[in-house]
């Protein structure tokens, strides 16, 4: 084993976590911001909208997170440059870059699982608090805003860390669109230096010590988000 | 725009592109997703026996088994499954083909079939080790104590009992690893092996409609998660047979 070559190339691993963390960051904020209305539909209805989420979640769920990137990236990519004045457009350098069909594949698929289990979390809120709010006199969105919402969030909260961790462990498949997230840095630096398994069990580490620190910040979050029992909080 | 249509109009467009004889690549396809069933399925008969023995291994074993089953699930857990299958899959080739080296035998060339199985079922192992072990964990264990009572032996309350009273509580578990496992076969087009996603990769590329071929490839593995639903759901019914209902 030879690890001379971190030495060459540490300020691209720094660079390539960044990525992965951006990655990571962005898709599950606007992926667990989709979750809540696909969640909430599922239990509320309208009828049409809650099989429209329904069928979102199980196309997303049933299907490989690479072909969705692929169909994305190479899929639509390959559309909009037939588009008419696209390519004048403010849009283009945006479109022309791989990182932001990741992030739109990386969100359609944190949302795609996140509400289903936001669904779960909608339901398991205790009809009684629902009713009790109502009887205050709130209107439907601030029951949802001061009751529902809070509590389904409570309800899914172990499950969160799972989520991203999840999503973490999506993120390398970026580096099959070319995009230099911490995985794509580790392609790269086995094809300068011809070393096989030392950049890979090198990024290998990178993902185990993220994979701890996220579980770590869960469990402080954990910690201080009071518990819902009876008295509690 | 012209130009565009000027050239759809001399090749097959949309859907012919899918059909079973060439140009089309329809059986192509149909042919990688049947070797991404196979894989599948090795990979998960694998991954279960791995999963057996390790939960196993985590009740029963010696505090050195224990520790590097913990070490073996939490590693696994943790690595993007991306890297691991380039890991898996260059360690282990290179390992066989030293180890067959060191005995005097010339270097194998493994099909992409029984690697891919190895790649995808070592890692499915590390998850359904947990299943397996929360679900034998969770069986009363008075129903383990009247075995030994009847002076069954470990294999026979293992047979008997154990196996028995685990698969309902395991099944929603090892469903879902079902679906893992087959979506994750796709992974394996990073090293090249062929399979659905690879196929797909390679008729996108050669014809240059990525959409169609992409949409369908997507259809093919829903259709495989749809069809495996119904399979489980059923399954589930049958082996909750004669047991309370959850409140």
């Amino acid at each position: 084993m030879d690890w001379s070559w971190v030495a060459t190339y540490w300020p691209d691993f720094i660079s390539g976590i960044w990525i992965t963390i951006q990655l990571m960051v962005l898709s599950l904020i606007m992926g667990m911001t989709l979750a809540v209305p696909i969640g909430l539909v599922q239990v509320t209805g309208p009828r049409v909208l809650s099989w429209l989420a329904l069928g979102f979640c199980t196309v997303i769920r049933g299907t490989p997170l690479l072909i969705q990137l692929w169909l994305i990236y190479y899929g639509l990519g390959s559309l909009f440059p037939y588009m008419e004045g696209i390519r004048s457009s403010f849009l283009w350098p945006i479109l022309r870059e791989a990182f932001p069909y990741a992030i739109f594949a990386f969100t359609l698929s944190v949302a795609g699982y996140a509400g289903e289990v936001m669904r779960a979390g909608f339901a398991g809120v205790p009809r009684g608090e629902l009713e009790a709010a109502r009887a205050m006199g709130m209107r439907p969105f601030t029951v949802l805003r001061r009751i529902w919402l809070p509590r389904a969030v409570q309800n899914v909260l172990p499950t969160l860390a799972n989520e991203c961790v999840f999503t973490l462990k999506s993120t390398p498949l970026a580096a099959t669109i070319t995009v230099f997230d911490v995985f794509g840095v580790s392609t790269m630096v086995r094809q300068e230096t011809y070393k096989i398994y030392e950049p890979l069990l090198f990024v290998a580490g990178i993902y185990i010590l993220m994979t701890g620190v996220i579980v770590l910040i869960f469990r402080w979050i954990e910690s201080r988000v009071p518990r819902p029992t009876m008295g509690g909080a | 725009m012209l130009t565009v249509d000027l050239l759809l109009q001399a090749k097959p467009s949309g859907l012919e592109w899918l059909s079973l004889s060439p140009p089309g690549w329809g059986k192509n396809m149909l042919v990688g997703l049947l070797s991404t069933v196979q894989i599948a399925l090795g990979a998960y008969a694998l991954g279960t026996t791995i999963g057996l023995l390790g939960a196993l291994g985590k009740m029963h074993g010696g505090p050195i088994l224990r520790g590097i089953l913990e070490v073996y699930t939490t590693i696994i857990r943790a690595v993007p499954e991306l890297v691991l299958i380039l890991l898996i899959y260059y360690a282990g080739t290179d390992f066989l083909n030293r180890t067959l080296e060191a005995f005097g035998y010339p270097p194998l060339d493994i099909s992409g079939l029984a690697a891919g199985i190895f790649v995808i079922g070592f890692v499915m192992g590390a998850y359904a080790t947990e299943v397996l072990r929360g679900a034998i964990a969770s069986i009363p264990i008075g129903q383990i104590e009247a075995a030994k009572a009847y002076g069954m032996t470990f294999s026979q309350r293992f047979r008997r009992i154990i196996i028995p009273a685990m698969i309902p509580l395991a099944l929603p578990g090892m469903a879902n690893l079902w679906l893992i496992v087959t979506k994750d076969t796709a992974l394996l087009s990073v090293v090249g092996f062929t399979e659905l996603a690879t196929v797909t990769k390679q008729a996108a590329g050669t014809t240059r409609e990525y959409l169609t071929f992409y949409i369908a490839a997507a259809s093919l593995y829903l259709a495989l998660t749809l069809v495996s639903n119904v399979f489980f759901r059923w399954l589930e019914r049958r082996y909750r047979r004669g047991q309370a209902k959850p409140v």
